[in-house]
């Protein structure tokens, strides 16, 4: 009959198909990179920063150093790591004067003396690498996530170059990276602590106002600094999860 | 079709469904990375591709492997606890050997002065020089040794 020869041949398709699919679904499902790094395990990990604004000098050397080590653009408009001169002035705390003079590469000239009623100090900026991520929510392709070991990254093979992440970041600590057209940040020179080594800017640091600390790790300093200090992240209204720890600041800080 | 008035259309609809759906994974399979999904929402692979740049500053630990002289010299040093790399600059080709070369001397008053010239917005109790309070010309060097800069 016609019919069940057209049945036959409708129900043999879909079979063939779906099973295909099937087959080609379950091979996603199955397949996965190979283990990675065989002394380095992500799961034993949980990074931090700690910035200690009571030590920082404003050398630049963490700018520079970063700059060397992650092949970040010399211009005065990118920077994975950054810094912040604040003068404020005590009466008004609600409006400082902020300053990043090519970022702080050069280090920063003398303001000479400054009034009685105005203090300033050097804050340095990276990216906060948030447990909750505004960055990471926004990326509509998946090319931005918190690692395993909580470190913000991005693959630079899936970013569409979109900037919703730009946006996203409280603390400004993404850019397109004008040479891929990709986005590009702070990675917390995920190819050094993955090796036991510390980020540039932290080995580099010539005063310890940055340390790295792994809050996974039980026998980390980390745990007895921040018990031992007062420390504050920025923007914590945001409630980005900021493990970016200040020591020593200050509120009219942004 | 058995009981079923219009059965025939209802397939039709079934299997242009299931045909949709087979378009949609075979697509998917081509454009999201094998790898995808592994420990989130993320490329797997992006992890190794972070680890597998280049370390362009050695290390302090490197640094002291083979110039245990100057651990020493540094270990009563005010200056103990900056990195080799501050001033000498990144080094990692010229600690794992491939690079022969000696590397740069800082110069003994601009490497200073990067960290020691007066500034306000520094901490007060770290040590700054006003230069033409402290010093001439002169390089820094001449005075302080810059591995133990304490004159005694």
């Amino acid at each position: 009959m016609d019919q069940s020869r057209r049945d036959f041949l409708l129900q043999t398709g879909k079979a063939i198909i779906l099973t295909g699919a099937a087959s080609i679904a379950w091979d996603a499902v199955v397949a996965g990179a190979p283990e990675t790094a065989p002394n380095y395990n992500m799961a034993d990990h949980w990074w931090a920063m700690i910035i200690d604004i009571e030590k920082c000098i404003g050398c630049g050397t963490c700018v520079r150093s970063c700059k060397a080590e992650n092949n970040v653009p010399l211009d005065a408009e990118h920077f994975r790591t950054w810094v912040e001169r604040y003068v404020v002035n005590v009466d008004d705390p609600e409006h400082p004067q902020v300053d990043s003079p090519n970022g702080g590469y050069d280090g920063f000239p003398d303001l000479g003396n400054l009034s009685p009623t105005m203090k300033t100090f050097f804050v340095p900026k990276l990216c906060n690498h948030c447990a909750h991520s505004p960055c990471v929510q926004v990326c509509p392709v998946g090319a931005t996530f918190v690692s395993p070991d909580g470190v913000v990254l991005v693959d630079k093979d899936r970013c569409l170059g979109c900037r919703y992440c730009v946006q996203a970041c409280p603390y400004g600590t993404r850019y397109i990276d004008p040479r891929t057209n990709t986005v590009d940040k702070c990675t917390l020179c995920y190819h050094r602590i993955t090796k036991g080594l510390q980020p540039a800017c932290v080995e580099t640091c010539p005063t310890n106002s940055r340390m790295l600390g792994d809050l996974k790790n039980p026998n980390d300093p980390i745990h007895e600094y921040l018990r031992t200090h007062k420390v504050q992240v920025l923007k914590p209204q945001m409630a980005t999860g900021a493990k970016a720890f200040y020591n020593g600041l200050d509120g009219t800080v942004r | 079709m058995g009981g079923f008035k219009n059965g025939s259309h209802l397939l039709r609809v079934v299997v242009f469904c299931a045909a949709g759906v087979a378009v949609f994974l075979v697509a998917r399979q081509v454009a999201v990375p094998k790898d995808f999904g592994k420990y989130g929402h993320y490329r797997a692979g992006a992890l190794d591709d972070a680890r597998a740049k280049p370390v362009v500053f050695a290390g302090q630990k490197a640094c002291g492997e083979c110039h245990t002289d100057i651990v020493e010299l540094r270990k009563t040093s005010k200056h103990q606890k900056v990195s080799c790399e501050v001033c000498h600059g990144p080094l990692a080709k010229h600690a794992s050997g491939d690079d022969t070369t000696t590397p740069k001397r800082p110069d003994g008053r601009t490497a200073c002065l990067t960290c020691h010239l007066k500034n306000v917005s520094k901490p007060a109790a770290f040590p700054q020089i006003v230069l033409k309070d402290h010093a001439d010309d002169g390089p820094c060097s001449a005075c302080h040794q810059p591995h133990n800069p304490k004159i005694s």
